[in-house]
């Protein structure tokens, strides 16, 4: 009955805690300046479930692919079983399923082999990170957090299929002694091999076994609590995000309404202009990004694909499509922290722009879209860079000399450089 | 063979003048109208046009820049205001397809300038041959022979990725008879010149290489004879690099249109 009791607070506290932490994170995406993505539906609908739940972009590159998918399949399908665990906490039963007799067999032993898959992946992962170094995970922005949130992410998740493994093996062995409680139930293609591992006294037995569901049902719940915390979180945001990214071309900049109006009263004196939201021209800050941009910075999980494949990263340049995201996550998180403390309206004098991201980065990058392309998730970067060069030029006049050079000939001869819009159409008459 | 055109080149008013309508605005864009490397290209596409008989018009000093590198670099006004006043000539001479020579005017005209007011059907030129060859219009005879040689294809970015167009000039490569070689990051995955973004405008900033050279070196690895563009911005960067590395006697860089051109004598 105690243990009841202490299940049931343990989880309403813990979902307490994640809903407390999840809408902080909504309220920062929030802050976001309002962006339309709520047409096309169907298409959207699609692309959510080709990208995030089918991880077509995952597989350009086969053996993380594999591995990931792997660890995936295994989370998703392995809640089954913690919906068990729910239920046994609450009410004190013990592998309430197992009545479902060969069927539960049959669940209970591919969660077994999913368990294993996701155990050798995260080991394999972290080889990759910390034994082979790939040169994906390092850069600049790899500092030791984001290093150490990695690591722990896939420790906890070692850990908790080994006590998910190990609590079968105890109890397939308490099953064999008829010992208790421990009806026979269950199939157990790899935990049959720790068996010899543990010892034989069903007191023993049956403090391993109990230790390992408690640890395994906590380290859930502390889990789902440190996704507010960490990159982990894409596993959430994968969804959202893809549903509401970016569906037209790519090449495609947005045009700026608020523009339009002052361009067209500009032409037209008789022009009335349309409602278009105030502020400021580009992004300064995170809060003048839109709500899309912010979103995508909760959901990068840091895996460095944009980096990778970022042609002025590539050479040397300072710009790391992956440092932007995680730029603007933490200055939003960072901004959220101030509303937490002293209220909306209060200026700590920092700004996205130079207290995090520099000016040789935002004009270091050739707008290729390599970055939002490897995205495995539909993260784009690029908009936001466009959005700090926009606040740059627009707000400031402060672009390299040579841009400006190039948009004074744009304006006067209607070429980005220094001909006479006479000469225009020599071609024709040259050769 | 000779670069010089041996055909008047109609522009809008002319035609406008003489009471016609063209099937098709040939939009030349500013590198295709002023750079000398780029107006071979432009010559070249006009040729073709010349050559099927498309009845094809272009602005002449009427056009200007459609306002994408102001965009790319954040100048949104000063891309709006030109994209507002192109938008008012293209209207006002009621036209209704466009085919362009580069492809950041191909992305801007087709799709930035609708939500303005500019809506058309855009199409680069590598598309326009591709869809001359799908209708028996241009073969590859009667010209320079490329059969056998050893060509490799630079996705431009704004082309392929921006608007996943990587069949057309392909399509247009392979009546060739010739040997395409991809390189090792080509179509979705292929690696920018380093010109976009309003790049081509300024120096890089610090780093330890420029990304033609890291481009060109990865073209070189497939010992071609001739690397296709489809840029006039890329075809800069690619013939910086091929001189850069001393190859200019070995590799050429040409673009889809004379390269076409070429195979048919134009």
């Amino acid at each position: 009955m105690i243990a009841q009791i202490l299940f049931i607070a343990l989880c309403l506290a813990a979902v307490a805690l994640f809903s407390y932490n999840a809408k902080k994170v909504i309220r920062n995406i929030r802050l976001g300046k309002a962006a339309d993505r709520t047409d096309q539906p169907q298409k959207r609908l699609m692309t959510m479930l080709k990208v995030a739940f089918g991880q077509t972009k995952m597989f350009f590159r086969p053996i993380p692919a594999f591995l990931h998918l792997l660890v995936y399949a295994g989370f998703v399908i392995i809640n089954l079983e913690v919906l068990e665990i729910m239920i046994d906490g609450i009410f004190g039963t013990h592998r309430i399923f197992g009545g479902l007799g060969a069927l539960y067999n049959v669940l209970i032993g591919s969660f077994e082999i999913l368990a294993l898959g996701v155990w050798v992946s995260c080991a394999l992962f972290l080889v990759r990170r910390n034994i082979l170094k790939l040169k994906r995970f390092s850069g600049v922005e790899m500092t030791s957090w984001p290093k150490s949130d990695a690591n722990y992410i896939l420790i906890t998740e070692i850990l908790l299929m080994s006590a998910f493994l190990i609590m079968n093996a105890a109890d397939a062995k308490l099953q064999a002694m008829g010992y208790g409680h421990y009806i026979s139930a269950g199939a157990f293609p790899v935990s049959q091999f720790l068996q010899n591992l543990l010892p034989d006294s069903a007191t023993a037995l049956v403090m391993i076994e109990r230790g390992c569901w408690w640890f395994h049902i906590v380290g859930i719940f502390a889990f789902l609590n440190y996704l507010p915390y960490s990159k982990h979180f894409h596993i959430l945001f994968a969804f959202p995000n893809t549903y509401f990214s970016n569906l037209e071309p790519k090449g495609e900049f947005s045009n700026m309404k608020s523009v339009t109006n002052e361009v067209k009263a500009m032409l037209d004196p008789s022009f009335t202009p349309e409602p278009a939201e105030p502020g400021r021209f580009g992004a300064k800050d995170v809060n003048d990004l839109s709500w899309v941009n912010l979103m995508n910075a909760y959901t990068c999980t840091e895996c460095g694909r944009c980096t990778s494949v970022c042609p002025a990263n590539l050479t040397g340049k300072l710009l790391s499509p992956r440092k932007i995201m995680m730029d603007t996550r933490d200055r939003l998180t960072e901004v959220g922290k101030n509303i937490d403390k002293t209220g909306n309206g209060f200026d700590d004098g920092k700004s996205l722009i130079d207290t995090y991201i520099s000016r040789e980065e935002i004009w270091a990058c050739t707008s290729c879209n390599a970055c939002t392309n490897a995205c495995p998730i539909n993260i784009d970067p690029l908009a936001i860079i466009t959005e700090l060069r926009r606040y740059a030029v627009m707000e400031e006049s402060q672009s390299p000399a040579s841009l400006n050079a190039m948009m004074g000939n744009i304006e006067n001869n209607g070429a980005p450089w220094k001909y006479s819009p006479a000469d225009r159409f020599n071609w024709a008459k040259e050769n | 063979m000779s670069e010089q055109l041996n055909f008047e080149v109609p522009t809008m008013a002319e035609m406008i003048a003489r009471g016609e309508e063209p099937e098709i605005l040939f939009w030349v864009g500013c590198a295709g109208s002023y750079d000398e490397r780029a107006q071979k290209t432009t010559r070249d596409i006009c040729k073709i046009l010349h050559h099927v008989g498309l009845k094809y018009a272009v602005l002449g000093t009427e056009e200007s820049c459609t306002g994408d590198p102001a965009k790319r670099a954040g100048n949104e006004f000063l891309f709006q205001m030109q994209a507002m006043t192109n938008i008012e000539v293209l209207n006002a001479y009621n036209i209704k397809k466009i085919v362009t020579g580069c492809p950041h005017c191909f992305n801007t005209i087709k799709n930035e300038y609708p939500g303005l007011g500019g809506t058309y059907e855009v199409i680069h030129h590598t598309q326009l041959i591709q869809q001359l060859i799908d209708q028996g219009k241009l073969k590859a005879e009667g010209g320079e022979s490329f059969k056998g040689k050893k060509i490799t294809y630079h996705d431009p970015c704004y082309l392929g990725r921006g608007n996943d167009v990587y069949e057309a000039p392909r399509r247009a490569l392979e009546i060739l008879d010739a040997q395409l070689v991809e390189m090792k990051r080509c179509k979705s995955n292929g690696l920018c010149c380093g010109a976009g973004g309003a790049q081509m405008f300024k120096e890089p900033e610090k780093g330890n290489k420029d990304i033609n050279i890291e481009r060109i070196e990865e073209a070189l690895e497939t010992s071609p004879q001739i690397v296709a563009a489809s840029c006039p911005f890329c075809m800069t960067m690619l013939n910086d690099g091929v001189k850069l590395k001393d190859q200019s006697d070995k590799v050429k860089v040409l673009d889809i249109a004379e390269i076409t051109a070429r195979a048919n004598g134009l």
